[in-house]
């Protein structure tokens, strides 16, 4: 079954019916979200409108923790079972790990300052994420170091799977320690704690949000399935220039 | 309009916080965008089977 669409033209030819979609569904996310989220919610009693800084940090957030399990899994997938585009799912997904992963930080700090009166502390929660988006540029820069880019994906994806235990820490981050974060209030026991009027907003943006990865993604995966057969094809010509090489000399000699 | 804009006084940390996603996000898809063509012309010009036929001596190593 998962060596179905292991097959990168067999990818490709998803990706092209997958990608519109994509693209539609983030337009009309961000479209409806914003709208909620900027004209049709009210403001909170205590943030006030920094409330609405929550429809872009939250989400952010929830996609930071998403896009390194998902990287986390396409790298187990990649050592396990060999998968081909194992690697490059992970590899895609890195950079807009990382992008969230800054999104969430610097939105939470623009909302830090006004609320809690500072834009950093050193607490758990925001320690945790600090040292996700530290892993996330690790394990880019660890994909890259090696010449041989085999070697560089396997080394990688071990530092990626030792690298999830974070992820779970940051989840509970704020029930372990003792945090200046609030705990969790859409993904707990006894359902969400906020009203309708906010959840719709959140809901919709978050939405965009895993909408847009999935665009992003099926691009960067494109860009990667090219690359790789660029390599392929680069050393089948230095082989084929080793071999003539070779050819000639047996000729001369 | 313009309370719309001052959101309460905290307009200062609302908006750079939308601009700071906007562009985060706009610049990653250009990026990407610009990865993906590139990798494939870079494709197009190493692959026998598009690369137009050129009868040059095969002087690379």
């Amino acid at each position: 079954m998962i060596h179905r669409f292991a097959n990168p033209t067999r990818f490709v030819r998803l990706a092209d019916v997958i990608q519109p979609w994509a693209a539609g569904m983030t337009f009309l996310f961000f479209v409806t979200g914003l709208y909620f989220g900027l004209f049709a919610s009210p403001a909170d009693y205590q943030q006030g409108e920094t409330v609405r800084i929550m429809y872009i940090h939250v989400p952010a957030a929830w996609m930071a923790l998403f896009c390194y399990t998902a990287m986390a899994a396409a790298c187990g997938t990649a050592l396990i079972w060999k998968h081909p585009l194992a690697d490059l799912a992970a590899r895609a997904t890195a950079p807009i790990g990382a992008c969230f992963t800054l999104l969430a930080l610097v939105t939470g700090s623009l909302w830090g300052q006004p609320m809690w009166g500072t834009w950093w502390v050193w607490d758990a929660r925001l320690t945790s994420v600090l040292i996700l988006f530290f892993l996330y540029l690790g394990y880019m820069a660890l994909n890259n170091a090696f010449d041989d880019a085999e070697r560089g994906f396997k080394a990688s994806a071990i530092l990626a799977l030792v690298g999830f235990v974070n992820v779970p820490i940051i989840k509970f981050s704020v029930d372990w320690w003792n945090t200046l974060h609030q705990p969790a209030s859409v993904l707990k026991a006894g359902g969400p704690a906020i009203h309708a009027s906010m959840l719709t907003p959140l809901i919709l943006m978050a939405l965009a949000f895993k909408a847009y990865y999935l665009w992003v993604l099926l691009i960067r995966m494109r860009g990667e399935i090219n690359a790789m057969k660029v390599r392929a094809l680069r050393m089948r010509q230095v082989q084929q220039a080793d071999m003539a090489d070779k050819v000639a000399a047996g000729k001369v000699g | 309009m313009a309370a719309f804009f001052d959101m309460g006084g905290y307009g200062g940390f609302v908006w750079p916080a939308y601009a700071i996603v906007a562009f985060v996000m706009v610049g990653l898809w250009t990026m990407s965008r610009r990865f993906q063509r590139t990798s494939s012309d870079e494709l197009a010009a190493l692959n026998p089977r598009t690369r137009r036929r050129q009868q040059e001596p095969n002087d690379e190593t």
